[in-house]
């Protein structure tokens, strides 16, 4: 057999990467230098992927050694196997191979936080019990050192069943050949022995799984045991008898949560380890600790967290706008060359108008998105985002939610997307839900494009105090997303999503200098995320839209323009002509956009939005923004004959002189208020409700994020406009 | 006393941790539990949540949390 698999191999496979022998998955505590290490250990080869039929990423990567190679599956940093939050249920179903029947995997590589060793202990005994061959990197030893923290690698290898135990730096590569090595022979490696942290449980775990026969292995049955509500329970339960089940578990728990005596004597017993294994000596107060004790106290810290949110976005637009520019620029050159050298048509509009708008449209996000999110990523690896949830703490609290739906929620000023996908560390379903229906009010860089369009043309470039109006106008809708989204998790908690207040626990890291591999691998990664989720869905939209933009073709306006356009060139000569032909162009292009489907669906629908004071144009450029909401700006751009290549100021002049039948303004104050409000809460983007049906693995809520944010985007728009016209 | 009256820069021992209460569960999972020392740091704006260290972690806690442990203080100098 495996004479003749050798034969299919192909060839550029031989000689260059050894197909990976065994897969070992990396788990550990948060913040505990396990990206980092992962980092050094698969270097860039690395692959973000789907097991097979479910929506749980495969974060994995290639570690070569000498002769062979090993596969390294990276989990989410947990603290427990307790299946609080979705992280921790997927680093468990990994671990035990039940994802979609997958391979489980060969071993483990355990990272445990030499400062942290206490918490670290904690998820290694549990990760013992699986009885998987497993290897302990010992990381951050040199903060270890410095801090005083003495760690003696012989005692604690005695009291963990002999586990081989590797001290290594990741940020300097120190002790990795070690690690490699020991990796290297894993498959050799026994299980390590349970530890004897409390036997009666143990013996239990021993008895029913010897009950439940074959079908339950031991550690399903100690899962079902501690997590009387957790889907194993109710297996064992049929398998053993309720009678036995809860006799047992009364005799082990008493009357208190099985997680709490598992933590009794869990850390009984890590504390009788470390106090053998690890010295303390004391520390002379350096000044470093000193300032960074003053920094986190109450004021100093929640002012320096808003400093640094202000620095933040400032930073990101004034360095994503001249990228923005040129990507924008670079869009127009090309689409004009293509389009100079295809024949006029269909298929050349489909090409310019079509594919290198839709490809645009999405790369030009990149910009913003990527400086967010380097900001974020450092903030994170520092441990600053931590210290901000706990410093907003109070604030979430106050509508239902916790200092946990911070982080996703700033991630959601960049893009909802991955925001959303950052809400898998919130514990409780109903507070995760709640946050992904909150996140899509923050205002994303799609917003921006459609509020300085509008903020350009109808707010006056005028101060109040200190302050530019323009940028007061700007700030407000960006207040108005973040109400917007607290409202909703408010409402949501008291409703539909009532539930236990959630609670608030978490490790708050020490301050750290970010390493700068680990910062660059993991924009790339939400770079791809990006590109993989939203740019996909931008891009069909860009083209559905277009076509309905395109279609259908009236030959006549065709036929008048070249008519025209004939008649121009006998009258005008040089510059006026090129304006002239230019203008004629517009014009046409600005009628057939009118009689396409698109122009046809915003006439259909203009009396359901004349209430808001839209005409049948910005009725139409609103329809076509539903998918994707950037695309707004072409589409008025189009429809006012200005031409798709908008330039702001001309496209501004043209809103403004935009007039009803019967001659009034069209743009009036109320009516584009109540257009920003309307962008500001809308839903308009067909890339965040797929990723919330992704997430919640249901369309229940993308359908009702949907329905929800429209209406009350039309009710607040109508509201605006109404009393504004009538105290106008 | 509970960790509760534990001001920034005072050292306790956890005596007694009531675990029916909701959210006390996942702080015991950190590592607060009977007979370790803990330390409170710093809090947000308002006092609530609250920081406490224990073996050189911190972890943030709220303050009806904090009400669930029944500490004894130790001496401050040492």
């Amino acid at each position: 057999m495996s004479e003749q698999t050798a034969v299919y191999v192909s060839l550029e496979k031989i000689g260059i990467r050894h197909r990976a022998a065994a897969s070992i998955a990396v788990i550990g505590n948060p913040n505990s230098g396990k990206s980092t290490l992962f980092n050094r250990l698969t270097g860039l080869r690395q692959t973000t992927g789907n097991y097979p039929g479910v929506t749980v990423e495969k974060h994995s990567g290639t570690m070569q050694l000498g002769s062979s190679a090993l596969e390294l599956v990276d989990l989410p940093g947990i603290y427990c196997l307790g299946g609080f939050s979705t992280d921790e249920r997927i680093a468990v179903e990994v671990i035990l191979g039940r994802i979609n029947h997958s391979k489980p995997p060969d071993g483990m590589l355990v990272v445990l936080d030499a400062t942290h060793l206490y918490q670290g202990l904690y998820l290694l005994q549990q990760l013992m019990e699986m009885q998987v061959p497993m290897v302990v990197a010992l990381t951050m030893t040199d903060v270890a050192t410095a801090s005083g923290i003495d760690i003696s690698i012989e005692v604690l290898q005695r009291h963990l069943g002999g586990i081989q135990i590797c001290p290594v730096v990741a940020t300097t590569g120190r002790g990795l050949d070690n690690l490699k090595l020991a990796l290297e022979g894993i498959g050799e490696a026994v299980a390590p022995a349970i530890p004897e942290s409390w036997p009666e449980l143990s013996s239990t775990a021993d008895e029913l799984a010897a009950l439940a026969g074959d079908a339950m292995p031991r550690i399903d049955v100690l899962q079902a045991l501690i997590h009387p509500q957790g889907e194993r329970a109710a297996t064992l339960e049929n398998k053993v008898g309720a009678a036995l089940l809860n006799e047992r578990r009364s005799r082990l728990f008493g009357d208190e949560p099985p997680q709490a005596s598992e933590a009794r004597h869990r850390y009984r017993w890590i504390r009788s380890v470390l106090r053998e294994a690890q010295r303390q000596a004391p520390l002379l107060d350096r000044f470093g600790a000193k300032a960074r004790r003053w920094i986190n106290r109450p004021w100093p810290a929640t002012l320096l967290f808003f400093a640094v949110m202000a620095l933040v976005f400032q930073a990101v637009f004034s360095w994503a706008t001249p990228l923005m520019d040129g990507i924008d620029a670079g869009a127009g050159m090309l689409a004009g060359w293509v389009g100079a050298q295809i024949p006029e048509g269909a298929f050349s509009s489909f090409v310019t108008d079509g594919v290198i708008a839709g490809v645009g449209s999405v790369i030009i996000f990149l910009p913003q998105i990527l400086i967010l999110f380097l900001f974020i990523i450092i903030l994170e690896d520092s441990g600053f985002l931590a210290r901000a949830a706990f410093l907003m703490d109070r604030v979430m609290r106050s509508v239902g939610l916790s200092g946990q739906s911070v982080i996703p929620m700033l991630s959601s000023f960049a893009c909802a997307v991955p925001a959303i996908m950052a809400t898998r560390v919130i514990p409780n379903r109903r507070d995760r839900i709640a946050t992904i229906l909150a996140a899509p009010f923050m205002t994303c860089s799609a917003r921006l494009p459609v509020y300085a369009l509008l903020i350009a043309a109808f707010v006056p470039d005028d101060s109040v105090g200190w302050f530019n109006l323009q940028g007061l106008v700007l700030l407000g809708l960006y207040l108005l997303g973040i109400m917007g989204g607290l409202a909703t998790a408010w409402l949501m908690k008291r409703s539909a999503l009532r539930g236990p207040k959630p609670q608030f626990a978490l490790a708050l890291p020490e301050f750290r200098w970010p390493n700068l591999q680990t910062v660059l691998i993991k924009l790339m990664d939400r770079a791809r995320i990006f590109l993989k989720r939203a740019g996909t869905v931008i891009f069909t939209v860009a083209i559905i839209v277009w076509a309905l933009a395109y279609f259908p073709r009236s030959a006549d306006i065709q036929e008048n323009l070249q008519s025209a356009m004939a008649q121009a060139e006998t009258a005008y000569a040089g510059e006026p002509l090129a304006t002239e032909l230019r203008r004629l162009e517009n014009d046409a292009a600005a009628d057939q956009l009118a009689q396409s489907y698109l122009g046809r669906a915003g006439r259909l629908v203009e009396p359901v939005f004349a209430p808001l004071g839209w005409d049948w144009r910005v009725s139409a450029a609103v329809i076509a923004g539903f998918p994707a909401r950037e695309v707004v700006v072409a589409v008025m751009g189009t429809i006012y004959a200005v031409g798709e290549e908008v330039e702001e100021a001309s496209l501004a002049d043209k809103l403004k002189s935009a007039t009803w039948p019967d001659g009034s303004s069209v743009f009036t104050l109320p009516m584009v208020l109540g257009l920003l409000l309307f962008y500001a809460w809308c839903l308009q983007c067909a890339a965040t409700v797929a990723i919330i049906r992704r997430e919640t693995n249901s369309w229940r809520w993308p359908v009702f994020a949907w329905t929800y944010m429209t209406v009350i985007g039309y009710v607040g728009a109508l509201l605006i406009y109404q009393i504004g016209s009538m105290a106008g | 006393m509970t960790l509760r009256e534990l001001r920034p820069g005072q050292s306790a021992r956890i005596e007694e941790v009531d675990a029916r209460q909701p959210g006390v569960v996942r702080l015991m999972v950190l590592g607060l539990i009977e007979g370790v020392e803990v330390q409170a740091r710093n809090s947000a704006i308002g006092g609530d949540p609250m920081e406490v260290s224990v073996f050189g972690t911190a972890i943030s806690i709220r303050k009806q949390q904090a009400g669930c442990f029944q500490i004894s203080p130790l001496d401050p100098n040492v």
